[in-house]
């Protein structure tokens, strides 16, 4: 694998992570649980693809074969893919989005906090814009997880049960394989187990100020940045593609 | 408070208005104009939160990163709009969540234009173009609106408003520039929107019962048929420009007036949406509704937690 | 059910460095923290601030309007307060 092909690669898999996860949140337009909350979570979604947009760019010009952002949003297939299954999960209720965001956000600061060091530059501008967005979604999930948690007996038993359903999805995050060696050796991106601990630890102090707790089993899945998903994320993708596929090639 | 003191007040009040002195919360004002800004302006606000249903539709369908975007961002200035005309509706003794229930319970209304089904992509753009026009005809003048935090609220829509209308003629133009295909997808969704659009300014001024009371208050500025005039006006020559029909036989320009002749409005059609047997009219409240009920757990979950705090903090001083 | 719902929260931005915070308009949260973080969304989605305050709508004490004319017309009288009050002599600079 050279470097670009590795750096191609890289890009998609964030790309596909920001799009997914912004596809997810702009389900909740219209039907937040209070109008304030839709406004916020509007935001985060627009941050995302908006997040994915630069990605995609950056992974087309890199790839260099007159595909441009829309082509690698809209046209591949479902094993195409490379988001990690956490984002492709459904939002189920309230509480279930902001753990699915809280597991992701705690990452993506760690990440984005060393990408901004890249020596890829471009990558290093798009991560100092990123940084600003994503220390505000973490802010929104944790007040969020800690105001569920630790509310009502409901409001506690319903995220509790999300932060035991979303949990086996979390070390996915932390999944490496040639792709990252190429450009961890590049100084292009970090090594990302160095903070597994510090992630663990985040997320623990959040937990625990919500009065939730991590399950002690320790079962975890991976898959999607082999492009192997959920069922779920077929039907995401029926409705992303549908203009596209219905209409091949026409601009709009 | 006895009558001659009530009848100085009212005639204080309507001195203020006539010298175009706006009206503050806590100024004095009669019933009557409180209720009527009352009704007005939460139905205004319920007019824009059903108003994001229509098109939060389509945001999972966009059909670029671009649209996509630009379509989240115009639904969530909706939302935004509802928020401070709430905030308008509050400063009037009202509570938001009321008004909402109200909404709920089909006692409040909005706009109907809502009560339509978006069915292609073209309809982002239609919508877009002419409900949010025809909006945008409507609140201009509200900003200048007798009650502050009113015309206040209005300015700020209009000022983010104005994106609104463009995008969606964007979205009409590059169909109507596009494929066949394309074309007739645009074509189709202006003769869906076009009648729908000219109902939104409400009944001809002879059967629209607040119209002079409101006029006199300063709290419209134009009446119903007038703004309509103006879209009609307005909204002609842009169809033309991008080579678009208005299903509308009888639309001709008229050389003496100035203005466009246009046929009669299916007012049956009109009464029977306002009723609430328009084709999505019990899809949209139920859909507020679920989104209410689905949140109580999440709203009552803050507030125990605001209240646990606030306990731990008094006993740690 | 319970009908308690989120008090209301009056909110003032500061557009940018140098000005007033101004009264733009009111939202609903829980807490103060969350009731910034609306007001963030709600009000500054077009950069228009740079900083943020938030007070409980019960906790605003208002003057009366009916007592408009004691409270602030006695002001108009007192012409000489503004500086266009005094006069200058002609090629005076700078004051």
């Amino acid at each position: 694998m050279t470097k670009q092909e590795a750096l191609f690669e890289y890009l998609l898999r964030k790309a596909d992570d920001s799009l997914i996860l912004g596809h997810r949140l702009s389900e909740w337009c219209g039907h937040g649980p209070i109008l304030e909350e839709d406004i916020a979570i509007t935001n985060i979604a627009l941050d995302l693809i908006g997040q994915a947009t630069e990605l995609y760019k950056y992974a087309a010009e890199v790839e260099d074969k007159g595909r441009d952002e829309d082509d690698l949003a809209f046209l591949r297939i479902e094993r195409e893919y490379k988001n990690v299954l956490l984002v492709e999960q459904t939002n189920g209720d309230f509480g279930k989005t902001m753990i699915r965001q809280l597991f992701f956000d705690h990452f993506e600061h760690l990440l984005y906090e060393e990408l901004m060091n890249s020596k890829d530059e471009r990558i290093a501008a798009i991560a100092t814009k990123t940084i600003k967005e994503i220390k505000y979604h973490i802010k929104h999930s944790s007040e969020w997880t800690i105001r569920l948690g630790d509310g009502t007996e409901e409001s506690h038993n319903r995220v509790q049960k999300s932060v035991r359903d979303l949990s086996r999805f979390t070390k996915e995050l932390f999944y490496q394989d040639e792709v990252d060696q190429i450009l961890i050796a590049e100084g292009i991106i970090p090594d990302v187990s160095k903070f597994k601990v510090e992630y663990d630890k985040n997320i623990k102090a959040i937990l625990d100020e919500a009065t939730l707790e991590l399950p002690n089993e320790k079962w975890q899945l991976d898959g999607g940045r082999k492009g192997v998903h959920s069922e779920h994320l077929g039907y995401l993708l029926t409705e992303l593609q549908y203009m596209q596929r219905t209409y091949p090639g026409m601009k709009w | 408070m006895e009558k001659n003191k009530i009848d100085a007040l009212n005639k204080a009040f309507q001195d203020k208005i006539d010298n175009e002195i706006k009206i503050e919360p806590k100024d004095y004002m009669p019933d009557a104009y409180r209720k009527t800004l009352i009704r007005q302006i939460s139905q205004h606000a319920h007019s824009e939160i059903v108003g994001q249903l229509p098109e939060a539709n389509w945001v999972t369908r966009a059909p670029n990163l671009r649209r996509k975007a630009v379509l989240l961002a115009k639904i969530q200035d909706e939302a935004g709009h509802g928020l401070y005309l709430y905030s308008a509706v509050e400063t009037l003794g009202a509570d938001r969540e009321q008004t909402i229930d109200d909404l709920h319970e089909g006692i409040a209304k909005y706009s109907s234009i809502f009560n339509y089904p978006t069915l292609t992509w073209a309809d982002m753009g239609t919508v877009g173009w002419l409900v949010d026009g025809a909006a945008i005809m409507n609140q201009v003048p509200l900003c200048r609106c007798s009650y502050g935090p009113y015309a206040r609220a209005m300015v700020r829509v209009c000022k983010e408003e104005s994106f609104h209308q463009r995008q969606g003629f964007e979205v009409v133009t590059q169909l109507a520039k596009g494929t066949p295909e394309q074309k007739a997808m645009a074509q189709d969704s202006l003769n869906r929107w076009w009648w729908p659009a000219l109902m939104m300014f409400g009944p001809n001024d002879a059967d629209s019962t607040h119209t002079a009371q409101s006029m006199e208050w300063k709290i419209k500025r134009h009446t119903n048929d007038e703004l309509r005039q103006m879209f009609v006006d307005a909204t002609v020559p842009q169809a033309e420009l991008i080579g678009l029909t208005i299903p509308d036989k009888d639309l001709k320009f008229n050389e003496e007036t100035g203005h466009y002749d246009f046929g009669e409005i299916d007012w049956d059609e009109f009464w029977q949406v306002v009723k609430g047997y328009g084709p999505c009219n019990e899809e949209r409240v139920a859909a507020r509704k679920k989104a209410k009920e689905d949140g109580l757990w999440v709203r009552e979950a803050a507030n125990a937690y605001a209240e646990k705090r606030a306990a731990r903090n008094k006993k740690a001083s | 059910m319970n009908k308690k719902e989120w008090p209301l929260w009056e909110v003032f931005i500061r557009s940018k460095q140098g000005l007033s915070h101004k009264h733009v308009g009111s939202l609903r949260a829980p807490d103060a923290e969350m009731a910034v973080n609306n007001a963030r969304d709600v009000y500054t989605r077009r950069s228009e601030g740079i900083s943020i305050w938030v007070v409980e709508s019960a906790n605003v004490v208002a003057s009366d309007p009916s007592e408009a004319g004691p409270l602030y017309e006695p002001a108009n009288s007192k012409a000489y307060r503004h500086p266009t009050f005094y006069e200058v002599p002609e090629g005076i600079k700078h004051m």
